[in-house]
């Protein structure tokens, strides 16, 4: 099973302090915790796309690039990558150039996005959300398994002869996970692909994460792409720990009750009971997060987030020590110690690629001109077009 | 489905009254009681369910910033989903509906309640707010397509102190309104619920094409 951290990269201010991080510092911030991710011995680093303030991470792909570069076993994944309002083209260029980038460290989550202004400022509407989703991951699949594609639909400009380069890193395609709060239909899709499917499960009661979980997997199950037991399900969560849970509790409540979402609604008591927060000792944290499989059953990702609602870096920093030290390590253990064989890891590169039959060299070459990129035969027809 | 299945429907009732006991409640349990008897009359046994907006006051605010309903709130909009009709009453503040009667009514699905049959009632001080129910409550089951009787029951503080007159006194648009309710959901068969996460209807190959 694998274990991380995703962040939504918001700025905001420390409801402590008065004072909100700049840009600069946001940004650095998430690099260090990234970094201190993976010194802690977890799995997965996930960040959001978002493209209005409070956020910064309008370009996830340059900021994971950077990540790969200082990290050796790290997995980076979205959470999510907008699969509304990106040019599916553009996904599919970016995310094979970051597979190349980090070695094949990449997977990515595609969610619809619910900010509804963002649509038209990429030229979208958020009434065709669901359709925009259903079409644009069928080109991009394409884009990735296809060398050449011709394409016709109906939200962007037909393709003709179009192959996306880099080609995906040892002609294996990242890894999907389809990530959705509510809609079945999004779950649908997971299953007929046999992708995984993601569910945040912070903001929502968990029989809710359960009901769309049981839908994925009974539909999985029905596109024949192993028993329901198999799909592939990742869960969201959320935490803040300290050695004596009082003093958790003391600690986090001014960021709770301000928090974006949540923040001066429900008491930090109801919303611990209604949801999976869970804000205590690290003996609590594992006992919560060891409950997570009684409704959505054995499960591949586990990603926590913890850097949101203003929280400063140092407390960041010391949330992931506790992580990897206290917490992390039991779950391995008991998690894996409960996991019939039969159900599968969360998919790797590595596992992958031996699905695949092993590395193949998927570069396309074409027969063009190294200066002007273009192929003898154009440029006889536009010689000859003069 | 058993003849007894048949014979036999639930009716949610809404009530915004903040006080205890409230005249809205008042106006909500005669509406009630009236349409139970009409219904019976109708050879059909009505269980009735009750409410309180009054105790949900924190979960519907808890509801608008988190975005879902938490237990007790998630059980009275069950029971308003799932009934076979809904009488609602609210008291008339500053023109139209309380807020807490329309924060209810916000946080549902917008199809929960489509073609439910709806009874409005509403209270206040004075009748000059009668209208409320027209221009205010009859167009919100409007957008939510429910079907509302023809009959609006609004009763003023004056209301209380009348009985039945020449002009229709409160008890006559009580027994009125609960007939036209009565006769709505004796002519319908029990409402069956939606399980939104049942097998699809349609493939998802079905979906692919829809878009290409």
């Amino acid at each position: 099973m694998q274990f991380g951290i995703f962040t939504v990269s918001d700025i905001t201010q420390d409801p402590t302090t008065g004072r909100t991080p700049t840009e600069a510092e946001r940004i650095k911030a998430v690099l260090a915790i990234a970094a201190k991710a993976e010194e802690v011995g977890l799995d997965v680093f996930a960040l959001g796309e978002h493209h209005n303030p409070p956020f910064f991470s309008s370009s996830p792909t340059t900021t994971l690039a950077h990540i790969a570069a200082r990290t050796s076993t790290l997995q980076l994944s979205t959470a999510t990558t907008l699969i509304t309002t990106n040019d599916p083209v553009k996904i599919a260029e970016d995310y094979a150039m970051l597979q190349h980038l980090a070695d094949g460290r990449v997977d990515l989550t595609l969610g619809r996005g619910n900010t509804g202004p963002v649509y038209p400022w990429f030229g979208q509407d958020i009434r065709n959300g669901i359709e925009l989703a259903v079409e644009n991951y069928a080109l991009l699949r394409r884009l990735w398994t296809e060398d050449v594609v011709n394409w016709q639909g109906k939200f962007r400009t037909p393709l003709q002869g179009f192959t996306s380069t880099p080609r995906p890193l040892d002609g294996v395609a990242p890894f999907v996970w389809h990530g959705s709060i509510r809609s079945p239909q999004i779950a649908e899709q997971a299953a007929y692909y046999g992708d995984g499917f993601f569910h945040n499960h912070i903001f929502w009661p968990p029989e809710h994460t359960q009901k769309m979980v049981e839908f994925y997997r009974k539909r999985y199950e029905h596109y024949g792409h192993g028993s329901a037991d198999q799909a592939i399900v990742g869960l969201g969560g959320q935490f803040f720990m300290r050695k004596n849970s009082q003093d958790a509790v003391r600690e986090f409540r001014p960021y709770f009750d301000n928090a974006p979402v949540y923040g001066h609604g429900p008491s930090l008591e109801d919303f611990s009971s209604q949801t999976p927060l869970t804000v205590g000792s690290p003996q609590q944290v594992i006992e919560r997060t060891l409950g997570f499989r009684d409704y959505v059953g054995d499960y591949q990702r586990q990603l926590f987030l913890i850097d949101h609602a203003g929280l400063p870096l140092k407390t960041v920093l010391e949330q992931l020590d506790l992580l990897g030290e206290e917490v992390v390590p039991v779950l391995r253990r008991e998690f894996a110690a409960l996991k019939p064989a039969h159900v599968p890891d969360a998919p790797t590169h590595a596992s992958r690629v031996a699905a695949a039959g092993g590395a193949r060299d998927a570069t396309v070459h074409a027969a063009a001109d190294d200066v002007t990129g273009q192929v003898p035969e154009q440029v006889r027809e536009e010689v000859e077009a003069r | 489905m058993s003849p007894q299945d048949r014979s036999t429907r639930t009716i949610a009732v809404v009530s915004a009254g903040l006080s205890t006991p409230s005249s809205t409640r008042l106006l909500a349990d005669r509406l009630t009681e009236a349409t139970v008897a009409a219904l019976r009359d109708r050879g059909v046994t009505a269980t009735v369910e009750v409410v309180e907006l009054r105790e949900h006051a924190r979960d519907l605010a808890d509801n608008l910033l988190t975005g879902f309903a938490n237990g007790p709130l998630r059980s009275a909009v069950d029971t308003v989903t799932s009934a076979d009709a809904v009488i609602a009453v609210t008291p008339i503040f500053s023109a139209s509906y309380s807020g807490l009667f329309k924060t209810f009514f916000d946080v549902l699905d917008k199809d929960a309640l489509i073609g439910t049959p709806v009874l409005m009632g509403a209270t206040a001080g004075t009748a000059r707010h009668s209208l409320a129910l027209e221009h205010a409550l009859r167009p919100l089951f409007a957008y939510l397509r429910s079907t509302v009787v023809p009959t609006a029951v609004f009763a003023a503080s004056e209301d209380w102190a009348g009985g039945s007159g020449p002009g229709g006194g409160l008890p006559d648009r009580v027994q009125r309104a609960a007939g036209e309710l009565a006769d709505l959901v004796a002519g319908r068969p029990p409402s069956a619920p939606v399980d939104p996460f049942a097998d699809p209807a349609s493939s998802f190959e079905d979906l692919l094409r829809g878009t290409s």
